[in-house]
């Protein structure tokens, strides 16, 4: 009866996978990039792909966005195979990826545009992210006229309007200056909580994987295995301001640079 | 002051858009100058003279005047302009498309690339006589004379700007599910624009000089005629003033297709964002 009981609990505090990935491997050519990986990403959490670089953290999320083909294995995407890009996840690129000739608002409604949504429509809902985001004002302006931080805000407010369950975000932040990369971080804890969405986060950056992460999986290169998936767990309700100075976060920290410094070269 | 103010958005403490771009005025002032300079030379060196044959710049502009008064010059374009409308028309649509067909295609790359290499570096004049045991004295001939001139470097630029739309916009494209056709329409073609449009601006250029040198070296029509006729007669002011009005013509041309780019893709003047 008690084994029993125990047996529910369980299943029931295992959150269901938004994102579940099996057996993936991908080849390029002579190369193998990822030999064999399976993923579970589960809904509403954050979860980060950490590892030293060539570790095929940036091909896997590719893969599970559908821009690349694993050479076997397959990614499930709330139980359906995924085949190509879809509209249940968007991505936030490294280099932002805006179109130069596009002003803000026509960057961020892209999304919309391609799904179809008639133009007063994507453009209010646009503005709503645009202002949700922080750039409100800047609709008419160009990407030439913003900061970089500004034109990953940008990238996150496209990504945020197809309203995607699932957003991939590939070093988002790596090309930001580390002022603006804390004020990314700070405001990506606020959207965890607030948006009922799964992210999958690439970052080579140890510390803002702990900071921002529900999990973290650390993978290591030469042929790319998960090694190891680390949940922090006491530091998170403490507060934005509280975390970096938590114990907890500083032990993880020390903890994933023992087991990555002997990949790095 | 040259701060900027710091702006009110969270986040962004720099960025508020630029404001040392150059007035307008000023530009146009310095064209005013530049060409007044040219122009000042070109009448001290016909007043000295540099040749009998090289009449002064106000003789010219007189020339120049009496032809557009009494009709000479407008029936001149009428014939000039046909070839030149046709051939620049054609070179522009055909070599933007054949130029991203072989942007987008291995296949076409290999099998057009050669011709219009080939095409740009034939010397045109000792080939002009091929064209017209071919096709004759007419229209044909002079139109294809001046795609001859206009169409490798649109075709070859627009393939180059194709091929070098950055990655990253277009898996942009695909992560945000364009279709095929709107990659191209909305994310390739206007990234390659501005290139695209530098080919033009080259093209275009050496289209006005294929109409002439068709004119010259086929029949002698338009334009052509009175460079011709006037210099056998040695009425030198009226040649050159035949020669001025279709450089500024290309001049005014070049300068409209760059007012069209700017117009229709404004966020390019600046550069890429990853810059």
């Amino acid at each position: 009866m008690d084994m029993s009981q125990t047996k529910t609990v369980v299943v029931d505090t295992v959150p269901e996978s938004a994102v579940s990935t099996r057996n993936i491997s991908k080849n390029y050519g002579e190369v193998e990039a990822l030999r064999d990986l399976s993923l579970e990403f589960p809904r509403g959490q954050l979860i980060s792909l950490l590892g030293p670089s060539g570790c095929g953290k940036t091909t896997l999320l590719k893969i599970i966005a559908g821009l690349l083909e694993p050479t076997s294995g397959e990614v499930e995407v709330n139980g359906k195979t995924v085949t190509g890009p879809g509209p249940d996840r968007a991505f936030v690129f490294q280099d932002f990826a805006l179109l130069p000739w596009a002003s803000v608002i026509r960057n961020v409604s892209f999304g919309l545009e391609m799904r179809g949504v008639a133009k007063s429509e994507r453009e209010d809902i646009a503005a709503r992210y645009i202002k949700e985001v922080g750039l409100g004002g800047f609709e008419n302006a160009y990407p030439h006229e913003l900061s970089g931080g500004m034109r990953q805000r940008v990238g996150l407010a496209r990504a945020l309007s197809v309203d995607a369950e699932v957003l991939l975000m590939d070093e988002p932040f790596s090309a930001v200056d580390e002022q603006t990369r804390r004020k990314f971080q700070e405001d990506l804890l606020g959207l965890v909580q607030n948006e009922n969405k799964t992210f999958i986060f690439v970052t080579h950056s140890i510390e803002e994987a702990v900071y921002v992460s529900d999990q973290i999986a650390i993978l290591l290169p030469r042929p790319s295995r998960v090694h190891e998936i680390i949940r922090p767990s006491g530091f998170r309700e403490k507060g934005a301001d509280n975390i970096r100075r938590d114990p907890e976060y500083l032990d993880i920290v020390d903890q994933i640079w023992a087991s990555l410094r002997t990949y790095v070269e | 002051m040259t701060n900027a103010e710091p702006t009110a958005v969270p986040g962004a403490p720099f960025g508020a858009p630029g404001t040392k771009r150059p007035l307008p005025s000023r530009a146009l002032v310095l064209k005013i100058v530049s060409a007044l300079i040219l122009f000042g030379a070109w009448e001290i060196a016909g007043r000295v003279p540099v040749s009998l044959a090289f009449p002064t710049f106000l003789e010219s502009m007189g020339a120049l005047f009496r032809m557009a008064v009494d009709g000479t010059l407008w029936t001149a374009y009428a014939e000039t302009l046909q070839p030149l409308a046709v051939g620049v028309a054609i070179s522009a649509v055909l070599g933007i498309a054949i130029g991203l067909w072989v942007g987008l295609s291995d296949f076409f790359d290999w099998l057009f690339s050669p011709i219009f290499i080939v095409m740009q570096a034939a010397p045109l004049a000792a080939l002009i006589p091929l064209l017209v045991l071919a096709y004759g004295i007419g229209l044909t001939s002079k139109v294809l004379v001046v795609c001859i001139m206009a169409m490798p470097v649109i075709v070859l630029n627009t393939a180059g700007a194709v091929r070098n739309t950055p990655e990253s916009m277009k898996e942009m494209g695909k992560a945000f599910l364009a279709s095929d056709l709107s990659i191209i329409l909305k994310i390739i073609i206007p990234a390659a624009s501005p290139v695209i449009f530098a080919g033009l601006r080259l093209g275009i250029s050496a289209g006005f000089i294929g109409a002439i040198l068709a004119e010259l070296k086929i029949t002698p029509t338009g334009v052509g005629d009175i460079i011709t006729y006037s210099r056998s007669i040695a009425d030198y002011p009226s040649m050159y003033a035949a020669i001025f009005s279709i450089i500024l013509l290309a001049v005014l041309f070049l300068n409209l297709l760059e007012k069209t780019e700017a117009v229709l893709f404004k966020g390019n003047q600046r550069g890429y964002v990853s810059d």
